[in-house]
């Protein structure tokens, strides 16, 4: 695009040039770690020490150490999981569906999204691959590999075993896709760099060399990527969503549920993109680059995905209603009045009623606020998927079978387990790899950068 | 720039009043072939399937209107939903072509007389739950469950008389809709005049206040008035299945029109690149139509529920109505997914004046088979009565919009992202 329309702000303040772009990214990566990095960093591997131990104990003693019981036979760890896929998809949304619809501002947060992104699917990979009990043997039953153990073959007509296939595919693509964005970033450091870092980011850089040609294929890939990708990021929750309503259960055969789950997932990534990159921002000053326009439009994502979701959640209540089918009517009644009254009305007012404060311009451009409310959305999204499962479980067919979840240490060790590892990938990222695309940033400096 | 003025003239007018004509002539053949007991089989079907309600000819024309007043009602919002999204996120690609989708909005008031005129004239023969014996505990007809759910369409009033919520309802959606697209062309217009920028800011709160209503209206008046046919049946991803298929079939008609008066030398500002955008719209939501069809059918037919997979027993699992079960997917995925596969063929206007057709045609047929197997039963059918009334809606339809766009500038002259979109290049 050749000319800015007079309405558009800018995308990069603070008048920068080119090189500034060089600079203020690689600078991170060059110097030594800050302190409060080290403490960051130290926090998270604490965490990720105390989930190892719970993770051990759970896979020598067995599943029967979690809180699960024959009526509620799934509740956090399949909670967790579909929160942490949820939270994976923010990322390649951004750089796949926002790239398709040309929005630029993605160029500053697409890098550190997908990272996210990335690490957030490793999270949830842990909890279906735990509730194996013997994870070794993991690989014969979730793919389709002719095996030893007799006859045993996967169940293709399962949406778990769709699922196999889904996440195993987005995670190869958005891999894939992040690591050739950060090609061309890492021969910038490369060349910058001496020693034995040299080294190091030659090889990252697989001889990236900046040529013409190198650029043409570059763009290439990533329009191929962004293509497959795009489909990838409905797929994974959609099938994600089938894990359900495929079933008979009340609450959870819905037809919504698909593109319902893909929009709360947005909802959910874009949260967890704001409360990494609200720090990231602080530490590494990095304002100019993540603007609180960035963020002002992140927080309309949020508005439109969380009133997508509240549609949802409403249409689902109508017509259960309107249905006339008692046990559908019931479940819902439950969700909202029943024991767990608290997690529904949690679920509710952190996903429906306070994104709703972001109309307020005031506050969607209030880095504090953003900050509170992003997790606020992160902890309603944890309620839904809470509510929608166990919910829908404690209430058998069979009255006598109702019965109650209660977690055990196991079930918030696992838990705790995935938020180490998940900090820990991401405090190692934002030290190691340059946190913004330098490269696309800099496409965009000269048309959309503030004049000083 | 010169300023662009789209002269609607007399022959356009004189091509359209013989569409409708043709449309006439067509509607009254096929009553005639109708009351004949023509199209062999349907006839029969007629009288073999009669029962307590026997057929009669006029209700397979009121299914026919209910049909082509959703259809049509939809393109009309959907035009204005295009425009409002526009403003919402900000586009400046499609700044030249804005007035095109807009205009489709003065269909609107028609649209509500029309509906509420078929609903009243023939609101028994197209809704089950308006029979009052339904609601009647001494009546043999009594049904609990449209009993149940009465109050959806009769509040506050007693059930099985004056169906108030429903209409109010139907009245509301319209009214919102028509006055905010009102204030948005108002506003459009005024832009032309004064310029600057405040008219773009005025009109992306405008759109958002649109869009919000939007989004609960459509959901609503996919149950209202298309899903509340099948009385008994339910589905929670109704409502944003028929958005889905109106909103593809808008996108479809927009690039119709914007490539036919390209063709007779207006838009000067739109070239390849815009229609590409347009193309790429069709293709995205005709795969997004497809998702949305094939999550709901796949939820239903795996669960297997005997309430909610008989709606498609009745659709695919039915000799009258597979075909069109069949076509409806092959017009509305394989051939809009393979003919815009391609960057030169969404570039090209020849391409875009084949596939068009084929997305508005096809959601067409989707509505049919929304519509009819609810009204019609057995005796559904697809003749000269049905492509006379489409010719007819159609023509009145193209129009109302043609006169419409006559009366404005064609293209916003003193659109803040004007310039972007004629650098516009991908």
């Amino acid at each position: 695009m050749t000319s800015e329309s007079v309405i558009r702000e800018p995308l990069v303040t603070g008048g920068k040039t080119v090189h500034d772009v060089t600079d203020d990214i690689c600078r991170r990566v060059e110097e030594k770690p800050a302190k409060s990095w080290l403490l960051a960093m130290a926090a998270s591997l604490g965490a990720l020490t105390i989930g190892i131990l719970a993770v051990a104990i759970l896979v020598w003693e067995g599943i029967g150490s979690w809180g699960l019981n024959k009526t509620v036979g799934w509740a956090w760890d399949i909670t967790n999981f579909v929160w942490w896929v949820g939270i994976g998809h923010a990322g390649t949304l951004i750089s796949a569906v926002l790239l398709l619809f040309r929005q630029r501002w993605r160029m500053s947060i697409n890098r550190a999204a997908e990272a996210m992104t990335i690490f957030a699917v490793i999270c949830a990979l842990q909890f279906p691959v735990l509730h194996m009990g013997r994870p070794w043997l993991g690989f014969y039953w979730a793919l389709p590999l002719p095996n030893t153990f007799g006859s045993l073959w996967v169940n293709f007509n399962s949406p778990l075993l769709w699922d196999v296939f889904a996440i195993s595919t987005y995670f190869s693509v958005s891999l894939v896709f992040w690591y050739i964005g950060l090609v061309p970033d890492f021969a910038t450091i490369r060349d910058r760099a001496t020693g034995i870092s040299k080294i190091v980011y030659g090889a990252l850089s697989l001889g990236w060399n900046g040529a013409a040609k190198a650029w043409s294929r570059y763009e290439t890939v990533s329009l191929i990527l962004a293509g497959l990708a795009t489909p990838l990021v409905l797929s994974v929750h959609t099938i994600v969503s089938f894990d359900f309503a495929t079933s008979v259960i009340p609450g959870w055969h819905t037809t919504i549920f698909p593109p319902y789950f893909v929009a709360g997932a947005i909802f959910s990534g874009f949260a967890m993109v704001l409360t990494l990159l609200v720090i990231t921002r602080a530490v590494y000053k990095l304002e100019d680059y993540i603007t609180i326009g960035h963020i002002e439009l992140m927080n309309i994502i949020i508005i439109i995905t969380g009133s997508v979701v509240g549609i949802a959640y409403i249409t689902e209540f109508f017509i259960a209603w309107y249905s006339g089918v008692e046990p559908e009517q019931y479940a819902f009644i439950n969700r909202a009045t029943g024991p767990y009254w608290w997690a529904y009305w949690s679920m509710m007012t952190c996903n429906v009623i306070s994104p709703q404060l972001f109309w307020f311009k005031k506050i969607r451009t209030n880095i504090a606020a953003t900050f509170v409310l992003s997790i606020v959305v992160n902890i309603g999204m944890w309620f839904e998927r809470f509510v929608i499962i166990v919910t829908s479980l404690h209430r058998d067919f069979v009255p006598s079978s109702w019965a109650m979840f209660y977690p055990t240490r196991y079930d918030v060790g696992v838990y705790i387990f995935t938020f180490g590892l998940f900090f820990t990938l991401f405090f190692a990222f934002a030290k190691f790899f340059p946190v913004i695309n330098m490269a696309e940033v800099k496409s965009i400096v000269k048309p959309t950068g503030e004049k000083k | 720039m010169v300023e662009e003025k789209f002269e609607f003239t007399g022959k356009a007018k004189k091509n359209l009043f013989i569409t409708i004509g043709v449309g006439i002539i067509l509607v009254i053949i096929g009553i005639i072939s109708l009351n004949m007991g023509g199209h062999g089989h349907e006839g029969h079907e007629a009288v073999a399937e009669g029962g307590h309600h026997a057929f009669h000819w006029t209700q397979r024309l009121f299914a026919n209107l209910w049909i082509n007043n959703v259809f049509f009602a939809g393109l009309a919002v959907i035009g204005v939903f295009f425009f409002a999204v526009q403003y919402a996120a900000q586009a400046g690609w499609s700044a030249g072509l804005k007035r095109i989708p807009l205009a489709f909005g003065a269909w609107l008031p028609i649209a509500a007389v029309l509906m509420l005129v078929v609903f009243f004239i023939a609101g028994h023969d197209i809704f089950h739950w308006t029979h009052h014996d339904l609601y009647d505990t001494s009546s043999e007809d009594y049904d609990s469950i449209i009993d149940g759910k009465g109050g959806y369409f009769y509040w506050p009033l007693h059930k099985g008389g004056f169906p108030l919520f429903f209409i109010a309802r139907m009245v509301i959606f319209f009214g919102v809709w028509y006055v905010l697209f009102l204030k948005l062309k108002a506003t459009a217009i005024s832009e032309d005049v004064d310029g600057g920028t405040e008219k773009w800011y005025q009109m992306r709160k405008l759109s958002a206040i649109f869009l919000v209503f939007f989004a609960v209206s459509s959901s609503m008046s996919a149950w209202d008035w298309v899903m509340s046919i099948d009385t008994h049946w339910f589905s929670t991803m109704f409502g944003w299945y028929m958005f889905a298929s109106w909103w593809v079939s808008g996108l479809a008609l927009i690039a119709l029109i914007v490539v036919l008066l390209k063709d007779k030398g207006y838009l000067s500002v739109v070239n390849a690149n815009h229609l590409h955008d347009l193309g790429k719209f069709i293709f995205a939501f005709s795969i997004f139509w497809t998702y949305v069809w094939f999550s709901q059918f796949l939820l239903i037919y795996y669960a297997n529920i005997p309430e909610e997979s008989i709606y498609f027993v009745e659709r695919w699992k039915n000799d009258h109505y597979a075909p069109y079960f069949f076509l409806n997917l092959f017009l509305n995925f394989f051939l809009p997914f393979l003919l815009l596969m391609t960057r030169d063929s969404k570039r090209h206007s020849r391409f875009m004046k084949v596939v068009t057709p084929i997305v508005i045609i096809g959601h067409w047929f989707d509505f049919y088979l929304m519509i009819t197997p609810g009204t019609l039963k057995g005796n559904g059918g697809f003749g000269a009565l049905e492509v006379g009334l489409m010719l007819i809606y159609a023509g009145a339809f193209i129009f109302v919009v043609l006169n419409q766009l006559s009366k404005s500038a064609l293209v916003a002259k003193n659109h803040p992202m004007l310039e972007e979109s004629l650098h516009h290049h991908i």
